[in-house]
């Protein structure tokens, strides 16, 4: 899928860049370091890929993160006893906003902007409603371990994002995926070929709650609780999904583009962080790479260079690119 | 640009079909939830002690409405054309800023003349990034108030510039019980509905907004109706930015994105009953959804209900009113 | 439309994109933001923090510095009753009998400072019978809809209106709308005007800032290299704290190598300064203009396996733990929370005709080795501020979370 293969040299370029300024970069532990920290991003963008592949949007992930932590600290309350059980409680949470999301986005046939900006204030809300303002409790170390900690050199969250990105591949690859882009691609064409679209669309929906709830995991661990962990995190996702050739509207891209998507944004912030450039433009090279790599994306390439592209690209069928949802 | 547009296209059978998409009114519910809730807000204040048609609260409704409404009766525009402006927030603090340094040094006109420029060239990339690149307009304006606010980040750390007094009155004075500010949206607000109802860039907003593939082989130019509409939303942001610098007496690099002026536009349009897709909705809508969540305000201010439970109860009444008009364009 | 034109227009309207920046360029240069400082060598005499703030106003900063070792006047025990060079100012126009109705437009409650405060601050309004009522409007964070808020309440038959600004600029217009019609209290942000009978403050920023940066100097040999975390630019008490730390940076020995913004994220504190830690190799000491991420950086560098070097935090209860627990080498300069108790008790003796200091300086005491057990307080939420002066209140500390 041609798409989907300028991200990767995109990435490229970035970690050779961040790999000159720093050449610990290229040892085990340092780059073991920056994959360990954009794992949450990643996994958060692998949950959005699904959603947005199917033709929606899921805006509610930063809410749900902030949530998920702020519960995990109350719930835990440094009591290491509880750390298994809350965990599972935390991916049961997900799934079921996700739900509710995918829920009311296909049965009441509201739009999914709409829906999960809805469930972004709603959660926000609810949770700060709960704890009374702020934070409250603690996080255990067991609890910190998965984001934090490692086994053996390799840290947790990198074991986490392999494991993520292997089910994932395989979700894609299996009938369910071919469903979903199916789904986003044309829900009418979908519905007549005799897939349950509401269904797909809202499995999509539960797996980015999911992949919220596992983010959240990895980020309270990572840096402990705060009231904002999650503040941006959808538009960064997005972001990331969409960086990875994955189109709006549906239908087209593939996961692991997505994921190397959030591989980007992250290794672009490494990257300024680098070489100094300050956090004021941070968000100004942030904007104008964005609408580049979109930009550069959608241009129809020129015959010989398509040509040349077509020979190296995966066995995906690449649908006419005049008709990308723009 | 817009000028050219609004030439007089010949009568085609086509026309009457665009027309006919365009008088889709799908405003009433609103105004009946704004009904209800008023009235709910009547019989709340009389048992709490209070006046809810008092002046000072009527007056508390319309100023804490006026800039939403404006920056609202835009995202209308972008949204009836089947795009979206998320750089509105930003492009509000961006506004507020050159107004108030313009005015510093230069005075009240030139400042106007720059802003409305800054706001229409902020359209035009907006518009011509979504047409010319083809860029979802949600990572388009994404990216450009990314850029904006790298732009602000860099060149201001606080509140700059100073507006005098006399443009103060802009957002302070009002004729009876109508604040000035008000009237401003309400001439807006006008200005956009009969630019949608009475003029062929309206109906070909409506027309792209519904089907851009009829729309284009009836003869609409596509692109360009979705750039006017960038820029006229640009514009209106403006026209809010100019508002909240005389509200602030200052230009501030916060004021737009405090104000949640991307994500409650959006909001307050869908409340208004326009679809979210494009070609369905109007002005009226919008202007009934910014006053619903007005009034809705004044009762949370009322009943002093903490901000948290305040973004629990929004959230619901987003989902639950888009919910009902989901059920009623299925039952149509 | 045909490939080439089309690759030229893309690259045209990217090349529109870039200088937007230059959108605004006839306007006077804006001063350059104080952050994004480029690392240099050290020693090269140059100054190494980029420009002053324009927020620095130089009388402040001195006044606010030698406020610090100034005795404060009122009751020992009680901190937020004690004032440093109280100017009183005569209140009896005020002067009320019966009960009082009490008004508050709140800038928000939108992080924990502000709740810890504002819990404290309910808590004294009930300590007080002849309050009958106390109406609240919480603006959200919202300029505009403070300024509504304020109209809204000058209009509503309050014999006494505490405002605590979102912004200081942006609010003084609605204040001076305020003021001929109730007595107005201002606090923690101020206003630029003085109408307000009295203006409640600690000592302030420049005076935080000064703490940690000092502490900094002192326990780091010349030429160490320090990183500086902010959280954003553009507010004003943070602008402050920062412009007091570079006016003592650029004086000292030290080498700052990095001015950072983390927009208050614990994660990207934690990654910036891990990325410092990586880039040149040891960092000797961390200055932080609040402390609500200092575990983050503290942890950064136990992630890395290097010893915490000086740091300062605040007077949140994670990082009090923290620095026990690891023993750190540490300081803990406060903005105190018991500021939100003074005005009412402020607007109370307004009412009842008492004097009240113009500008009412609270003290702002520093949490150091020495005094860190005191302020310690197991069982209360990680988050909490220590300097609440809410330990003795009804309802602690399950009002304030804790258990």
């Amino acid at each position: 899928m041609r798409r989907t293969l300028p991200i990767f040299g995109v990435l490229a370029v970035l970690l050779v860049a961040i790999a000159v300024a720093n050449p610990y970069f290229l040892e085990l532990p340092g780059f073991l370091a920056f994959v360990k920290r954009a794992a949450p991003l990643a996994i958060l963008a692998a949950g959005q890929y699904f959603v947005i592949v199917s033709g929606e949007f899921d805006l509610s992930v930063g809410s749900l993160v902030t949530a998920e932590v702020v519960i995990a600290a109350r719930l835990i309350d440094g009591d290491p006893g509880a750390t298994w059980p809350v965990i599972a409680l935390l991916l049961v949470l997900g799934a079921l906003i996700g739900l509710v999301n995918g829920a009311v986005t296909t049965l009441l046939r509201v739009p999914s902007f709409i829906t999960t900006l809805g469930m972004m204030l709603i959660l926000a809300g609810a949770v700060f409603l709960w704890t009374g303002g702020a934070p409250r409790g603690a996080l255990t170390e067991e609890f910190r371990t998965f984001g934090r900690g490692g086994l053996g050199p390799v840290p947790w969250s990198v074991l986490i994002l392999l494991a993520v990105v292997t089910a994932v591949v395989l979700l894609m690859r299996a009938d369910f995926g071919r469903t979903l882009v199916a789904t986003g691609d044309n829900p009418g064409a979908a519905a007549l070929s005799g897939v349950r679209v509401p269904r797909a669309k809202t499995i999509a929906f539960v797996l980015s709650g999911l992949s919220a709830a596992v983010c959240a995991i990895l980020l309270g661990g990572f840096a402990g609780v705060s009231a904002q962990v999650g503040q941006g995190l959808e538009f960064q996702a997005i972001t990331a999904v969409v960086l990875g050739g994955v189109v709006l509207g549906g239908g087209r891209g593939s996961v692991v583009a997505a994921i190397a998507g959030a591989f980007t944004l992250e290794a672009l912030f490494t990257l300024l962080n680098l070489y100094g450039i300050s956090g004021a433009l941070e968000s100004a090279v942030q904007g104008v790479i964005l609408i580049a790599a979109i930009a550069l994306g959608s241009l129809t390439l020129p015959a010989w260079a398509a040509r040349a592209r077509t020979t190296n690209a995966t066995t995906h069928t690449t649908p006419d690119p005049t008709h990308a949802k723009g | 640009m817009t000028q050219e547009l609004r030439t007089p296209v010949p009568k085609t059978p086509t026309w009457r079909g665009l027309r006919d998409v365009g008088a889709d009114s799908p405003a009433r519910p609103v105004y009946l939830s704004l009904l209800a809730l008023t009235v709910f807000a009547w019989i709340l204040f009389l048992t709490d002690g209070g006046q809810f048609f008092s002046q000072v609260n009527t007056v508390g409704i319309l100023q804490r409405s006026a800039a939403l409404g404006i920056v609202a009766v835009g995202q209308t525009l972008v949204i009836l054309a089947g795009s979206l402006d998320l750089s509105v927030a930003f492009l509000i603090s961006l506004v507020s800023l050159v107004a108030a340094e313009t005015m510093a040094d230069y005075g009240v006109l030139p400042a106007i003349g720059a802003v409305l420029a800054v706001s229409a060239l902020v359209g035009l990339v907006n518009g011509l990034v979504i047409t010319r690149l083809k860029v979802h307009a949600f990572i388009a304006t994404l990216g450009i108030s990314l850029i904006i606010k790298g732009v602000l980040d860099h060149r201001y750390d606080g509140p700059a510039g100073s507006v005098p007094e006399s443009f103060q009155r802009l957002g302070y004075d009002r004729i009876g019980p109508v604040p000035v500010s008000a009237l401003l949206w309400a001439a807006i607000a006008f200005a956009a509905w009969f630019l949608l109802r009475r003029t062929p860039l309206g109906y070909r907003i409506y027309a792209v907004g519904g089907d851009p593939e009829v729309a284009r082989l009836s003869g609409v130019r596509t692109d360009r109706v979705v750039v006017a509409a960038h820029v006229l939303c640009a514009l209106c942001a403006g026209m809010a930015g100019l508002l909240l610098a005389a509200r602030l007496g200052a230009g501030a690099p916060t004021v737009g994105s405090d104000g949640g002026y991307d994500l409650e536009s959006i909001a307050a349009v869908v409340l208004g009953g326009t679809a979210l897709a494009g070609g369905r909705g109007g002005v009226a809508g919008t202007v009934g959804g910014v006053l619903l969540l007005a009034v809705l305000d004044s009762v949370f201010n009322q009943l002093e209900i903490n901000s948290f439970a305040k973004d629990v109860v929004r959230g619901l009444v987003l989902v639950a009113a888009l919910a009902i008009y989901a059920r009623r364009r299925l039952a149509r | 439309m045909s490939l080439t034109p089309r690759r030229a227009l893309a690259g045209a309207v990217l090349a529109t994109l870039l200088p937007l920046s230059a959108c605004s360029s006839d306007l006077p240069e804006g001063p350059a933001a104080s952050g994004g400082a480029a690392s240099q060598g050290p020693g090269d005499g140059k100054k190494k923090t980029g420009d002053q703030s324009k927020f620095f106003v130089q009388a402040d900063y001195e006044a606010q510095l030698a406020m610090r070792t100034k005795q404060a006047t009122g009751p020992a025990d009680k901190p937020w009753e004690q004032a440093i060079d109280p100017q009183p100012v005569d209140t009896t126009a005020y002067k009320k009998t019966g009960k009082y109705h009490l008004c508050f437009s709140n800038a928000a409650t939108n992080n924990p400072w502000r709740q810890v405060g504002w819990k404290t601050m309910q808590s004294e309004v009930a300590l007080h019978k002849e309050i009958a009522e106390f109406t609240v409007l919480d603006a959200e964070g919202k300029d505009d809809k403070q300024i509504s808020d304020i109209a809204e309440l000058s209009a509503k038959g309050c014999d006494a209106l505490i405002v605590s600004p979102n912004t200081t600029a942006t609010l003084t217009p609605a204040v001076k709308g305020a003021c001929p019609k109730v007595p107005v209290i201002v606090f923690d942000r101020g206003v630029q005007t003085d109408c307000p009978v009295t203006f409640i403050k600690p000592i302030g920023g420049y005076a935080f800032g000064a703490d940690a940066a000092e502490f900094l100097i002192d326990e780091v040999k010349p030429g160490g290299k320090i990183l500086a975390l902010r959280i954003l630019p553009g507010v004003d008490v943070l602008e402050t704290r920062w412009s007091a730390a570079k006016v003592a940076f650029d004086k000292s020995r030290l080498d700052v190598v990095g001015v950072e913004f983390t927009d208050g994220d614990a994660a990207k504190t934690k990654a910036v300064v891990s990325d410092y830690i990586q880039r040149f190799g040891k960092i000797d000491g961390v200055w932080m203009d609040a402390g609500a991420t200092s575990v983050a950086a503290v942890e950064a560098f136990e992630d890395a396996g290097v010893a915490v070097p000086p740091i300062n935090g605040e007077d949140q209860q994670d990082f009090l733990q923290k620095w026990k627990d690891a023993d750190l080498t540490a300081v803990a300069p406060t903005y105190p929370t018991y500021q939100w108790r003074t005005p009412v008790i402020a607007a109370l003796k307004i009412l009842k005709g008492e004097s009240v200091p113009k500008v009412w300086n609270l003290p702002q005491p520093k949490v150091t080795r020495d005094s860190l057990g005191d302020y310690l307080k197991p069982g209360m939420p990680p988050l909490h501020y220590a300097l609440c002066g809410c330990e003795a209140m009804p309802g602690y500390p399950q009002k304030w979370g804790g258990k």
